[in-house]
């Protein structure tokens, strides 16, 4: 069956109760998802706090494509195609650094940070030749939201803001939980590849199923809270944004609580500093209530992963080849629950994490299961029986209910469907 | 300096311990390998370079004694999942030396090793700079600091389960 044929069957593959397994080892539909989904939507590239200084880059990604994020001389974020318009050799080959320009090794072409060819070698072969026409590839459009960036490479389409929908009040509520209501990313990436298909990661960031099973072995020896948020009493959410965005909201049992940074695992008295900077930046009441919901479980889709202590960027590479980038989110002006932050961050995710080990290991599992035909469905019908609408109109579930993947195979759907 | 004799005997013992650790590790003797530890022990295995700074950047394991305590905990349960069914490791130490003494009196040694490893995912071979720093506890040698750099830690790397 190729590609063409198939997208006519998008319905076929994707029922509203189960998927079809090949969604995802097919290596035509990951080729077409490069060109429908990662080509396409919004998808996150970079935070601002990156690149703090005029004229500070670092290299991106959105798929396969290795992008450069800059801060030209004039402030501006910049989302360049690291390759060269001459002969395709990629200009820049450090993680990061300061930089007016970008000179390729094959050719000695130079590129300014913002994208323009500002000379080549021997020019007089060029003679009569509009340079303009010769900048680096960009990033269509390029949006950012309290400082995530995120890159489009369709000239038109939704906005950053109509993408994020709903969505966008988790990153207004991230923010939040700094005093100064920024997020900074200064920590470094944890790079961690599974050979499994990208979709299973996406999945599993809102399954609030899982994790009694595939984490009982940390929650059994590190006196984890963590547990209980994904039992089945539990009283947190599972909700549907629409465009592909999922949320588990643990808020319900933070609220029960009604503790400051429980949900954290600590309290006031061991972040005296911290509680103080929160509760003069918005007062008593607000910062009490902010302390006690947390930061949000939220999967931007497709790749933005807001795990209450750290920030996953999901990188499809090939079809059986993802690399989750990882790192602890960083509160500007909370240096003491910042230090925590990285410290349980690197406890519990990236190669040798205590939780991502094994997450990891049942992606791969779960890419080779499928290979299986038979069954040929993967079945997501987990509390469909007994969804509904929260105040503001969005699909809520128990927490163990599979309303994130449904929400997700619907917007696929949608943006397969509409190629 | 100590004599060309002690010298010997000196690296003769951090070679059999590092052989000892060697084997443990191959052979998920979780507790026996934790046993090698002080108890102020540190375990660090840096990410995207050799000299960061782990108290400011990420690391892939940055451990204090009792959360290499709780490592092999974990491992211990029967449960993680990425290591049952357990990894088949068999890893080559080498390149011993005896570095310059450390203040306290703690003996550095570096290696290099090279690790084999097989698991439901695939074969995956690892390669890393071993630096130590060894101490005589009742009269045996223990670990206080293990750091492990492995050679391509600045890419995007598989699952790390077993112990490196």
């Amino acid at each position: 069956m190729n590609v063409v044929r198939r997208m006519a069957q998008w319905n076929e593959l994707i029922r509203p109760d189960r998927i079809h397994g090949s969604l995802y080892t097919d290596r035509s539909i990951f080729e077409a998802e490069l060109q429908n989904i990662w080509y396409r939507t919004w998808v996150y590239v970079g935070h601002e706090s990156e690149v703090p200084k005029a004229n500070d880059y670092v290299v991106k990604s959105i798929g396969p494509q290795s992008v450069i994020m800059t801060r030209d001389e004039q402030g501006k974020i910049n989302l360049l195609l690291n390759r060269c318009s001459h002969r395709g050799n990629q200009v820049c080959s450090y993680e990061r650094g300061n930089a007016r320009s970008f000179t390729c090794p094959f050719h000695s072409w130079t590129f300014a940070n913002d994208g323009r060819l500002v000379g080549y070698a021997f020019p007089d072969g060029y003679e009569g030749q509009d340079r303009a026409e010769l900048a680096l590839g960009r990033v269509t459009r390029v949006e950012s939201y309290r400082g995530f960036v995120f890159g489009s490479f369709a000239a038109d389409g939704p906005t950053l803001k109509e993408h994020l929908g709903g969505a966008a009040e988790t990153i207004d509520r991230l923010v939040r939980t700094s005093p100064e209501g920024e997020v900074e990313i200064t920590a470094g990436f944890l790079k961690h590849r599974v050979k499994a298909n990208w979709k299973f990661i996406l999945e599993n960031e809102c399954d609030g199923y899982h994790p009694a099973f595939v984490h009982t072995s940390i929650f059994g020896v590190a006196d984890s809270m963590i547990g209980k948020l994904y039992g089945g009493a539990s009283t947190a959410l599972t909700r549907d944004y629409g465009n592909g965005h999922t949320e588990i909201d643990l808020r319900p049992e933070f609220r029960k609580r009604d503790l400051p940074m429980s949900w954290f695992g600590t309290s006031e008295e061991r972040l005296p500093d911290y509680a103080a900077r929160m509760k003069a930046a918005y007062g008593d009441t607000a910062a009490r209530q902010i302390m006690i919901d947390g930061t949000p479980h939220v999967m931007i889709f497709p790749n933005l992963f807001i795990a209450e202590i750290q920030m996953f960027v999901i990188q499809p590479l090939g079809v059986d080849d993802s690399v989750q980038h990882v790192t602890a989110l960083q509160f500007k002006g909370a240096p003491d629950l910042n230090r925590r932050l990285r410290q349980q961050t690197m406890g519990s995710v990236g190669p040798a994490g205590f939780l991502l080990a094994d997450d990891s290991e049942m992606y791969e599992r779960c890419h080779r299961g499928v290979l299986a035909r038979n069954p040929e469905w993967v079945f997501l019908g987990r509390g469909e029986k007994r969804e509904r609408r929260d105040e503001l109109g969005f699909k809520v579930g128990h927490v163990t209910d599979e309303v994130p993947s449904r929400g997700i195979w619907a917007h696929y759907r949608k943006l397969m469907e509409a190629a | 300096m100590l004599s060309r004799e002690s010298s010997v005997t000196l690296m003769s013992a951090v070679t059999a311990f590092l052989n000892r650790e060697a084997r443990l590790q191959d052979e998920h003797q979780y507790e026996a390998w934790e046993r090698l530890w002080t108890d102020d022990g540190v375990y660090w295995v840096p990410a995207n370079g050799a000299n960061i700074d782990p108290e400011r950047e990420m690391s892939i394991i940055y451990d204090n004694r009792s959360r290499i305590a709780l490592r092999v905990r974990q491992l211990m349960t029967g449960k993680h999942f990425t290591q049952t069914p357990q990894s088949n490791l068999r890893r080559l130490v080498s390149n011993i030396e005896l570095m310059d003494e450390q203040p306290g009196g703690d003996i550095a040694v570096a290696s290099n090793s090279l690790i084999f490893e097989s698991s439901l995912r695939d074969d995956t071979l690892w390669a890393a700079r071993n630096e130590y720093r060894l101490r005589h506890v009742d009269g045996e040698l223990r670990m206080a600091y293990k750091k492990v750099v492995l050679v391509n830690n600045d890419k995007a790397i598989y699952t790390l389960s077993f112990l490196v």
